[in-house]
């Protein structure tokens, strides 16, 4: 038993490998396409796509490592792995490289590291850690405040560079919390603030608090005969006035200018097509030039053409779409999905809590990136510049989701062992 | 954990969801609308498109009518356009500062990134000066492109004109033109459009975000050659066509010579014409305004759009339908006291001729003569008012077989067929009860009856032909070796025989070669004319003055029908004009003769434009025989006009004694 626990692909889930050598053969062929020119040869040590192939490479490498150590060696050193990861997100901020207005890259020779993708199993490393501690329910406020402390830290660094895109994806840890035993309501709650935050942009404070008073004062009616009820809800329509000047406060001065120009653009408060619009318009026309077959792959002419901006990073899916049309979309689609659920379900089967709630992480972080990703693509979620996971360009991010995964085949190899 | 493991089927029921949005967004952009599919391809793929050269229009010598000259038009792509010094840009294309800046915003306004056209029509001067200095004006481009140029500034009408396409082209061709190309708008530039435009090439280009060239799309595959347009042979002969022009100058009237055994029209001349010049470049609207302006209205293609009772020169095809029904033979006599009695109506005869046969009658234009062999075709089966509209109805479908009353189908934009009644016509007008009395004046071509000119010319073609026409045309050949539509080949036969000709052909001869004939005024020195004048009663003024004729007589070459408003009698400028025209088509010289005394420069010189008396409101006249149906939209002389003076008109041309009393 030992013996086999130790051997690199005893018992590994061989269909979730498949399904991340597909994606990352998928991301390698876009880029090459998003570079390819028949007329204007790039030099191979310049080219994107041979750097990718280096990244799969070494990602694939990584994997095999993470393979061969120890499944106790990630419960073990979990705190050790988030402190580090904390620690890089702050020394990014003293020495790292500016990057397009975000200062989220520490460079070490030629290679550029982003800390805030590695912050991201780190913290799922610790919270799983947490979770399966031996008596910690989250039905009690400190474990609650002990976990939203864990997501907290690295995100307000993170907010520092400041990088609102890869901040925003820890929010996708809720969803592991909630499997746990977070209440559904705290969810609730949270994503009906995100919804007023949101009617706050639209429409005059006026019109909203009226509306909000009108509805605790209906509910208020309908439970007139329970005294208990009516503090609460009176307590919650008073907290949701309030939030709503906050939320104002922190849109207009916390936000900087181009996310909030993002945010109205995709909430469709402001038109502009050429300026940060510019980017959005130009994805969806790559996309909707696919139509049903696609152009075929290295016919698309938006994407080589350089009309949609950071082509093979965050707008790789443009590519996708428009050289493999609708039917290449579902298929990566369907993928992502077929890849998400069957980790929840591995996650289902672990007899460790650790590694539970660790597969529950991973799939709400990636289905975060594959929903922001492809939603800011087509034009219905804020261009916030997240990369599209396994997909996109870059060694950070393939590097970190490749982790991410195998930590989790890993876990799941030894679902027969314990923790 | 049974309550929470359900908890597993709400995230994943989120995920399956949420995915489910992303398709149903990815379903509306790609397969749902093509919105986006037509925006990327208007982002990345140009064509670009080569004008070919326009078919050149030649005359029946191979003498150019119609060719090509360069111009330049100036072409912007605001994205490319960095400041620069506007003022001296302005000066050498010469618009103002707030114009300038008008044309560069509209240009923005229809794309950043494409090429549009900020001035058109930059004359070669205005090219060589921006041409030193474009290199300081990023983002303009000149782009050269051909307009038409018409070397003799002759057969304005014939040649048309072209302009700008307009939406209604834009929607009929089906998407050859584009915004901003030029299209035939009149006359053979129009009828021939499509053989002359050519075929534009185009390249398919693609560009990138930065509006660089890329290359060619899909390797050229679908990438064309501009091809050339045809060149146009015209049946036209530029002599006669320049000298008819000239003739007409200052008169309002029209020329239309046939070749009657081909049909082929060797003069289309319409008075007042203008210089098809003025219809090219960049003064286009400003010409076209003032040609619009003229009161005698240049625009109207007189040859084909002019209406005129044809008077006694209907008289030759009365009596070859006479003849061929056998009413009268070419020795019936009739007693000319200088009148005619028809019913209780006394109809004058401008002379008395005595006793009258065909040949006379003809030759003497003798309104008697006609009235009579009239009555007798309508009376020829009994005199009951049925029996003679029935008469009538089968004698105006003879008429109609020469090609009055219907267009005759040249291939020429804008032919009218003008009238001839139906016996049905008639009755709506004067009840059951009408008979030869009633419409009298149709026996000497007045009255419900008018033609244009070309109807009249080629009645002479036919009379030339001895019974049968081929359809006027303009083009006798088109590009290298292309045949011209076998319609135009075609012979069509009149129904009446040759040999009633002969008669009618030496009257009509006698009309001009005689002393005493009418229409002397057209005689040719060693060439045997055949004519006959017309005198028209004009409602408006003075009488329209009408030749028709063929020459020689034997194996005729050219048939022609001249027209003169307000001219006064045949022989005083239609038939002096016939006359000039065909002895210069026949024997490429002017002889320099006199006729009534006057020579060829006289007869240019003579100025009969109708000049208003008075303006003032007018009422629409009902009854008139010409021109009503074209719309004028200025305070013209509708109503009285009165002729020019000038001591020429008095003068110079007296009719001889012997002319002067003629219908």
């Amino acid at each position: 038993m030992q013996q086999q626990s130790n051997r690199f692909f005893y018992n590994v889930d061989w269909v979730t490998i498949l399904i991340y050598v597909a994606l990352c053969a998928i991301g390698f062929m876009n880029i090459y396409a998003t570079e390819y020119n028949p007329d204007i040869a790039i030099p191979l040590s310049k080219a994107k796509y041979i750097k990718q192939l280096t990244f799969i490479g070494s990602g694939l490498l990584i994997g095999f490592v993470i393979l061969l150590l120890d499944a106790k060696f990630f419960s073990v050193f979990a705190p050790i792995i988030y402190g580090t990861t904390v620690f890089l997100l702050l020394i990014v901020l003293v020495v790292g490289r500016n990057v397009g207005g975000n200062q989220a890259w520490i460079a070490i020779g030629s290679f550029r590291l982003q800390p805030s993708e590695f912050a991201k199993f780190g913290t799922a490393l610790l919270l799983a850690r947490y979770i399966s501690s031996f008596n910690v329910k989250l039905t009690t406020l400190k474990p609650i405040l002990i976990c939203a402390a864990i997501i907290v830290l690295p995100m307000c660094l993170i907010m520092l560079q400041p990088d609102a895109g890869s901040m925003l994806v820890f929010l996708s840890f809720m969803f592991p919390l909630y499997r746990e035993g977070l209440s559904g309501n705290l969810l609730i709650i949270f994503w009906g603030m995100v919804l007023l935050f949101i009617l706050n942009l639209y429409f005059a404070p006026s019109i909203l608090i009226s509306s909000i008073l009108i509805l605790g004062a209906l509910f208020i009616y309908y439970n007139r005969k329970k005294q208990q009820k009516i503090i609460s809800i009176s307590i919650i329509t008073i907290i949701a006035i309030g939030y709503l000047f906050v939320a104002k406060f922190l849109f207009n001065n916390v936000l900087q200018q181009h996310q909030r120009t993002r945010i109205e653009l995709i909430l469709g408060l402001t038109k502009d097509n050429k300026g940060a619009g510019y980017n959005v318009i130009q994805s969806q026309t790559a996309i909707g030039a696919g139509q049903v077959t696609g152009r075929g792959f290295l016919q698309g002419t938006q994407t080589k053409f350089k009309f949609v901006p950071e082509q093979s990073t965050d707008f790789i899916f443009s590519t996708v779409g428009e050289e493999w049309g609708f039917v290449g979309c579902f298929v990566v689609i369907a993928l992502f999905i077929f890849l998400l659920l069957r980790i929840i379900n591995i996650a289902e089967r672990q007899r460790s809590s650790f590694s539970r709630v660790y597969g529950y992480c991973i799939a709400c972080i990636i289905f975060f990136h594959v929903f922001i990703n492809i939603g800011m693509a087509i034009g219905i979620m804020p261009v916030i510049g997240i990369p599209l996971p396994f997909i996109s360009y870059g060694g950070s991010s393939l590097w970190s989701f490749t982790i991410l995964l195998f930590i989790f085949l890993k876990l799941d190899s030894n679902r027969m062992g314990f923790i | 954990m049974d309550q929470l493991f359900n908890r597993k089927y709400i995230i994943q029921g989120l995920f399956v969801l949420l995915a489910l949005i992303l398709l149903g967004k990815l379903f509306y952009i790609q397969i749902a609308t093509d919105k986006y599919f037509v925006n990327a391809n208007s982002n990345a793929l140009r064509k670009i498109y080569v004008y070919p050269a326009r078919g050149v229009i030649l005359d029946r010598n191979n003498k150019v009518l119609a060719q090509n000259q360069p111009t330049y038009d100036l072409l912007v792509t605001p994205k490319l356009v960095k400041p620069f010094d506007t003022l001296s840009l302005c000066q050498i294309i010469g618009v103002d500062m707030p114009t300038f800046r008008e044309k560069l915003r509209k240009a923005t306004v229809r794309s950043r990134y494409q090429a549009s056209i900020f001035q058109k029509l930059l004359s070669v001067q205005t090219y060589a000066a921006l041409q030193e200095k474009m290199a300081n004006y990023q983002g303009f481009d000149v782009q050269k492109r051909t307009i038409r140029y018409y070397p003799d500034s002759i057969a304005s009408q014939f040649l048309g004109y072209m302009r700008e396409v307009t939406q209604t082209d834009l929607e009929k061709y089906e998407g050859y033109y584009k915004s901003g190309d030029y299209i035939g708008k009149a006359g053979i530039e129009k009828e021939y459009e499509v053989d002359l435009r050519g075929t534009k090439g185009v390249t398919h280009m693609l560009y990138n975000a930065r509006n660089v060239a890329q290359g060619r799309y899909a390797d050229g595959k679908l990438d064309s050659m501009a091809i050339s347009g045809d060149q146009l042979t015209s049946t036209i002969d530029s002599r006669i066509q320049k000298l008819g022009e000239e003739l007409l100058a200052n008169k309002v009237g029209s020329v239309v010579a046939i070749e009657p055994n081909t049909g082929e029209i060797l003069a289309f001349v319409s008075s007042p014409g203008y210089d098809p010049n003025k219809l090219v470049g960049s003064n286009f609207s400003n010409n076209y305004r003032d040609i619009f302006a003229n009161p005698n209205r240049a625009f109207v293609v007189r040859p084909i759009q002019g209406g005129y009772s044809p008077g006694s020169a209907f008289k030759p095809l009365d009596a070859l339908i006479a003849l061929s029904e056998g009413v009268v033979d070419p020795n019936t006599t009739f007693n000319c006291p200088g009148y005619y009695i028809a019913g209780n109506r006394r109809f004058k005869c401008e002379h008395v001729d005595g006793n009258t046969a065909l040949r006379w009658g003809i030759s003497r234009s003798c309104n008697t003569y006609f009235y009579n062999i009239f009555a007798k075709m309508m009376t020829k089966n009994g005199f009951s008012n049925t029996k003679q509209q029935a008469a009538y109805e089968a004698w105006q479908n003879k008429v109609r077989k020469f090609g009055i009353g219907d267009t005759l189908g040249i291939d020429f934009p804008g032919e009218k067929a003008y009238k001839l009644y139906r016996a049905k016509d008639y009755s709506k007008i004067y009840g059951k009860y009408w008979g030869n009395t009633t419409i009298m004046s149709v026996a000497i071509g007045q009255g419900e009856i008018s033609t244009t000119p070309l109807q009249m010319a080629n009645i002479m073609a036919i009379i030339a032909n001895k019974g049968y026409y081929i359809k006027p045309h303009v083009v006798k050949a088109i590009g290298s070796g292309r045949k011209i539509d076998p319609k135009y080949k075609e012979k069509h036969y009149v129904g009446i025989d040759a040999k009633y000709f002969d008669p009618v052909i030496d009257g009509m001869q006698d009309a001009v070669n005689t002393a005493t004939g009418t229409a002397t005024e057209s005689r040719l020195r060693d060439i045997i004319m055949c004519g006959k004048t017309g005198t028209v009663q004009n409602s408006r003024g003075k009488n329209h003055s009408v030749f028709i004729g063929f020459a020689p007589r034997d194996n005729p070459k050219i048939a022609i029908a001249v027209i003169i408003e307000n001219g006064g009698y045949g022989g005083s400028y239609a038939a002096p004009i016939a006359s000039f025209i065909t002895e210069k088509y026949l024997t490429d010289s002017l002889s320099g003769r006199l006729i009534n005394g006057a020579t060829l420069q006289k007869y240019k010189d003579a100025n009969l434009l109708p000049v208003p008396k008075t303006i003032k409101p007018i009422k629409p006249t009902s009854k008139t025989d010409s021109l009503k149906a074209d719309s004028i939209k200025k305070a013209a002389p509708k109503g009285k006009t009165n002729v020019a003076v000038n001591n020429f008109n008095k003068e110079a041309i007296k009719p001889k004694n012997n002319a002067t009393a003629k219908q």
